[in-house]
């Protein structure tokens, strides 16, 4: 029988001053680039025209360039899109006031032109996709977007301050929202480009992140009940061990797929894949590194029912221990709270 | 005992209904026809799971009304125009099932899968509406025609098509088939050149069945293409008598089982166009209770409709918008001048909401903006369908792989439950008639990663029970039993953003969260009780198991 991490015993909690050093070394730098650059939105948020091209020959971005310019359009990007004979040509609406409709002029203007510079007809070149989107739609789509990320922040707090406490869920949120920051430093330390369906991928990993925060939350609502003489900082820790081994292996899985989708499912979905495949990494560092400690700070400030929070900052063993509490029913939380004192 | 049995009836229903909905069907698609280049029916054999615009190829356009001539008061209705006007020339698209449906208030969404000219489309949707009423072949001069129609055809080589049984029995439906049974005498003297011919059925005048009102004729639905190409050869267009014209009717009627589609000969030149009309409207006459529909017109108008419908007293009057009449001709009572009014007898109020909004479509044609375009490529769609297939079974091979190595036969047993969750899944889909889509498909993939992570939690629970050296079958009682609040939280909180993601998203993003449901739900019934099924049986067949393969 493979028994990966049975057993362990490792101290997470130790670590997280080191742990809030590397995520802020991610967040920072990728926020102010983020604050310079803002992200490199899809013509769906911008409003724009793309035009996917297949040529029949490897002809370079060079002479679609020179093609485009010859025509007179000069502020499209062209970008090589999977293999040498596909490009991407993009021209994004740049200033407010333009007319909706006029994108799709735009579509037959790079049609006319790439037909001029690279010879008409299908033995030169086809366009496999034209999106053209007008100003409104993509501001509509700005909208929802953030309408999206908002009310499914709103919605699973309020389920987590359902099923757990309000401390938990708080501590949950905090950590959904940490893994929200380190992706968009991800997404704009490889430019990747945000559409919708990365917005997709966002709001998935906060389902993600949430799931392995929960599971970790579940295992200490469960231990708090079942050790009544440890710490939170021992429970925390007992729990985040015992769940390492289904953590791994979920991971693994789940990894295993995405992977095989940034690899395998071509260069419309790579975004996603990209950022489902990061979602794993910070969702699983977070649940350990930001909810946890959160929640023991959460506690410190505003106890909870059984006050273990008060101590949760002292190291390990360091607390006295106490005789079992003679009840575990309804009177268990009084008497930790007495014993809080000693 | 007896819950195994009844939890492998569940599951076998389960699996019974999801295979029902991905069994092949017969499905009936209008598509090109390669010769005649016109549309016909065809049915073909497939899986019944509706492909997205991404991954078959096709257009979508999202328009609104265009207010850059000036603000458009009311854009719902002009919409609503809109979209009647659109759904008549559907037929003229390529396309096998466009879709054309309002989205919100104002704006129109076209989606023509598999069409490939976007600028054609555009110039289907775009043309201004243009509406007519003409007065129908009071005198039969077509049906007198038809006769020489069918010579003609004869001489061409042009046979009638099969007549199966089918056919013969609609004829008897509607006594002989009147229009060859008039013909026949009146040109006798035709007839009785050739005998052998008197006896076949005429080429055309075999597909037409006289209608209730004069120049009013049923086509059986499938022989519709045939009578198209047949109507637009030269030299029967040769003998359609001068002064008349054919048109095609939108309304399919239904007899005896089998649908026909209305054709109409009349006039060739209307009594009055669209233009004159200024308003429509719908209303239930409070005494009869019928339906009406009130119009008015402009002066103008008023004056040229005056003079025609004097003439034409008793004439019924066909209502044609861009070239296909709409619903039934209404039979012209007594003179009218600038407000009229159209009576529909019986039919629901519904009815006479249609007709007004097509009168209107032709009084007030409202241009309409493209505010988003979206063109796919076939071959961009199949490339995408087989890089997302070999995705997800690579996806899949390895998820397989790492559970089989690492929980053995607990691990074989998931891998089991996973093959019957794909099956869930796109019976599901298939079901409930959603869109696969190309984020739908990352989705599908993503999914099955996740759906392991329930068994996961369960073994590794029963692994630690084992731990603690409790028996078999207490450890797999426990290690479900504890599992299932994670289990559950960890669900509903995934599916709470993909519903919020449905709600929110359009498109290809809806496609995504509707595969991200439905896969939860099916993973959470194969995780936990087709797993749990599986240790039954097991357990009760091996009662003296001491170690567990986990």
């Amino acid at each position: 029988m493979i028994r990966l991490f049975a057993n362990a015993n490792y101290d997470f909690i130790r670590w997280r001053r080191w742990a809030y050093g590397l995520t802020a070394a991610i967040i920072i730098p990728g926020f102010a680039l983020f604050l310079v650059h803002g992200l490199n939105y899809s013509i769906e948020f911008t409003g724009g025209t793309l035009i996917q091209v297949q040529t029949k020959e490897a002809v370079g971005t060079e002479r679609i360039r020179s093609a485009l310019d010859a025509a007179g359009i000069r502020d499209a990007e062209i970008q090589q899109f999977g293999g040498p004979t596909e490009y991407k040509i993009q021209a994004r609406i740049a200033k407010a006031g333009v007319a909706e409709g006029s994108t799709e002029a735009t579509a037959a203007a790079v049609d006319s032109a790439l037909a001029r510079g690279l010879g008409s007809g299908p033995e030169h070149y086809t366009i496999v996709r034209t999106e053209a989107v007008g100003p409104k739609v993509g501001r509509e789509l700005q909208g929802k977007a953030f309408l999206a990320i908002f009310f499914s922040f709103i919605v699973t707090l309020v389920y987590l301050a359902f099923r757990f406490e309000w401390r938990f869920g708080l501590a949950a949120v905090l950590a959904t929202f940490h893994d929200i920051l380190t992706t968009i430093a991800f997404i704009r330390y490889l430019d990747l480009e945000v559409s919708l369906v990365v917005v997709g991928a966002v709001l998935t990993m906060v389902g993600y992140s949430l799931n392995d925060t929960i599971i970790i939350f579940d295992r200490v609502r469960e231990n708090l009940h079942k050790f009544r003489r440890q710490n939170l900082y021992e429970i925390l820790n007992l729990s985040i061990n015992e769940t390492l081994p289904r953590s791994v292996l979920t991971h693994g899985t789940t990894m295993a797929t995405t992977i095989a989708l940034v690899l395998l499912a071509g260069e419309v979905l790579r975004p996603f894949a990209l950022v489902m495949t990061f979602a794993i990494f910070t969702g699983t560092f977070s649940s350990i590194y930001i909810a946890a400690p959160l929640l023991m700070y959460i506690e410190k400030r505003w106890p909870g029912e059984d006050a273990r929070g008060a101590r949760v900052l002292r190291p390990p063993g360091s607390v006295p221990l106490n005789p079992p509490p003679a009840a575990p029913g309804g009177g268990g939380g009084s008497g930790v709270r007495s014993k809080a004192a000693v | 005992m007896r819950t195994i049995r009844s939890r492998l009836i569940a599951i076998g229903i389960l699996l019974a209904i999801a295979v029902w909905q991905l069994i092949p069907t017969n499905v009936t698609q209008r598509v090109r026809d390669a010769t005649t280049g016109r549309m016909k029916d065809t049915t073909i054999r497939r899986v019944p799971i509706n492909l997205g615009l991404d991954l078959q190829g096709g257009i979508h356009l999202a328009l609104e009304v265009d207010q850059s001539k000036g603000p458009v008061p009311d854009c719902a209705t002009a919409i609503q125009l809109a979209e009647k006007v659109v759904r008549t020339r559907i037929d003229e698209f390529g396309t096998t099932e466009p879709v054309v449906q309002i989205q919100g208030r104002c704006r129109l969404i076209v989606e023509l899968a598999g069409e490939k000219d976007p600028a054609r489309a555009k110039s289907i949707i775009q043309r201004t509406a243009f509406l007519e009423f003409r007065i129908t072949d009071m005198k039969n001069l077509f049906r007198d025609a038809l006769p020489e129609i069918d010579k003609a055809l004869r001489r061409a080589g042009v046979r009638a098509p099969g007549q199966g049984a089918a056919a013969a029995s609609v004829t008897q439906l509607f006594g002989t088939d009147t229009a060859k049974a008039k013909g026949k005498a009146q040109k006798g003297k035709a007839a009785a050149k050739d005998t052998t011919d008197l006896n076949a059925p005429g080429p055309l005048s075999s597909l037409l069945f006289q209608g209730q009102l004069p120049g009013e004729y049923l086509v059986p639905e499938e022989q519709v293409p045939v009578a198209e190409s047949l109507l637009a050869r030269p030299d029967v267009q040769r003998l359609i008598p001068r002064g008349l014209e054919l048109r095609w009717g939108t309304e399919v009627l239904s007899r005896a089982g089998r649908s026909y589609r209305t054709l109409y000969a009349g006039e060739d030149r209307p009594i009055i166009t669209g233009e004159y009309l200024q308003d429509a409207k719908a209303t239930r006459d409070p005494l009869t209770n019928q339906s009406v529909v009130n119009f008015t017109l402009s002066r103008a108008g008023g004056r040229i409709f005056e003079r025609e419908t004097g003439r034409h007293v008793n004439d019924y009057m066909a209502i044609i918008l861009d070239g296909r009449v709409q619903g039934q001709p209404p039979i012209i009572k007594s003179q009218i001048g600038q407000r009229g009014q159209i009576e529909l007898g019986a039919k629901p109020l519904q009815d006479a909401q249609d007709l007004a909004l097509v009168l209107k479509a032709g009084a007030l044609p409202a241009p309409l903006t493209i505010i988003e375009e979206r063109t796919i490529g076939p071959s961009l769609g199949q490339d995408s369908i087989r890089d997302g297939i070999h995705a997800g079974i690579v996806g899949v091979a390895l998820v397989v792989l790492i559970m089989v190595v690492y929980y053995r036969v607990s691990g074989l047993l998931a891998v089991a439950a996973l093959v019957l969750y794909v099956v869930f899944t796109l019976g599901g889909l298939a079901g409930f008639g959603f869109t696969l889509t190309l984020p739908g498909l990352a989705g599908l993939v993503l999914s099955v990663g996740i759906a392991v992570d329930a068994n996961v939690l369960i073994f590794e629970r029963i692994r630690e029970e084992l731990q603690h050296g409790k028996l078999v079958r207490t450890a797999v009682d426990e290690g479900f039993k504890h599992a299932m609040s994670a289990i559950i939280d960890s669900n509903v909180s995934t599916l709470l953003t993909a519903f919020i993601l449905w709600l929110v998203g359009t498109g290809p993003v809806q496609g995504f969260a509707i595969t991200l449901i439905i896969g939860i739900l099916a993973s959470f019934v194969t995780a936990v009780f087709v797993v749990r099924t599986f240790y039954m049986i097991w357990l009760d067949r091996r009662p003296d198991m001491a170690t567990l393969s986990v």
